[in-house]
């Protein structure tokens, strides 16, 4: 690491972080337009959180190897009782059982 | 009232920085790992402030293409952020217009969806409020990049550790927050089925855009039920 600061990397995060930006304010910018929210987009509004949040999850399924598979679905059961730290304690334990004992 | 407000928040977001705190040392260290200078990672982390996306800024840059495609899946990972803020513009009328701004640089994950259950629960939205969820997670955001690109010489495979479990199971935890939401089992079944279809035959970072949009199509082509009040509109 012979380097502060690269300017191809410099353009990269300052892009980045251009484009970041427009993401967070362009929904509210859009969202003031409409003065009433016509049911269906309501709905889908609503469906927002759960629909993107999995799409962090599930691929992960597939690509992070069978103990993540595995981890995610206990994880998956376990978060209808408990949630938070102790929901990331009991996937992170299933997977580093399997992957240190069993793979 | 402003103090009181921000310690609300920070008391709000506390156990959600433990959470997060591996995720930021894993960006420092695995930016280290990929040639980043610790300059480079702490502003990246400043800046985009989002841990997915930088990780995949770097795991991009390190391929060597074109600064916009980097920028451009950097801007397709974190394009759930216009959902959100689409979302949370029914709860932040309290906020000035400059604060609002100040509102959406620190618009993550988790901010997004405290804002939404405190906002649920009745509790009035004020800038000292968001600003202590806000600061709450940005500033250890900072401090843990840091941490992490001073152990990133020590850590050999991050695998070894389980810290690339930690971040799906902790956005499945999310997930499960929302159970008790209208249409939430149709959305998270169509939403695994395509962002899965999608990782595999258009490649990440689409399959985040994908998934999400086919779960959000699938919510508003539900059967509108007669009579509901609309909860986001003005009036």
């Amino acid at each position: 690491m012979d380097h502060l600061f690269r300017a191809d990397m410099l353009l990269i995060i300052l892009g980045g972080a251009v484009a970041t930006y427009l993401t967070r304010i362009a929904g509210y910018v859009m969202i003031k337009r409409f003065k009433t929210i016509p049911p269906r987009v309501e709905a889908g509004l609503n469906a927002v959180p759960a629909a993107v949040l999995t799409t962090l999850v599930a691929p992960s399924a597939l690509t992070g190897g069978p103990e993540t598979a595995i981890a995610l679905l206990v994880a998956l059961v376990a978060g209808f009782r408990v949630s938070g730290l102790t929901l990331i304690a009991i996937g992170w334990a299933v997977a580093m059982l399997i992957r240190h004992f069993i793979l | 009232m402003f103090i009181d407000d921000f310690k609300a928040g920070l008391r709000r977001i506390a156990p959600i920085i433990v959470s997060a705190a591996p995720f930021g040392v894993l960006f420092g260290a695995v930016a280290v790992q990929h040639g980043m200078s610790t300059g480079e990672a702490v502003l990246m982390s400043g800046v985009i402030y989002a841990g997915a996306s930088q990780l995949v800024g770097i795991n991009l840059f390190d391929q060597h293409l074109p600064a916009w495609i980097v920028i451009l899946s950097i801007l397709a990972v974190n394009f759930r952020h216009i959902l959100y803020s689409a979302a949370i513009a029914r709860h932040i009328d309290l906020l000035s217009p400059w604060q609002k701004a100040v509102n959406f640089f620190l618009l993550t994950d988790p901010h997004y969806a405290e804002i939404e259950r405190h906002a649920q629960g009745g509790e009035p939205v004020t800038f000292g409020w968001v600003m202590g969820l806000g600061l709450g997670l940005y500033l250890p955001w900072l401090a843990m990049t840091y941490a992490g690109c001073v152990l990133g010489a020590f850590i050999g495979d991050p695998k070894s550790i389980g810290l690339d479990v930690l971040l799906p199971v902790y956005f499945l935890g999310l997930v499960m927050g929302f159970r008790k939401r209208e249409n939430w089992l149709p959305v998270v079944i169509v939403s695994s089925l395509a962002s899965m279809a999608a990782v595999k035959f258009v490649g990440s970072p689409w399959h985040v855009s994908i998934g999400a949009v086919a779960g959000i199509l699938a919510a508003s082509l539900m059967p509108v039920k007669p009579g509901t009040r609309s909860e986001l509109g003005e009036g």
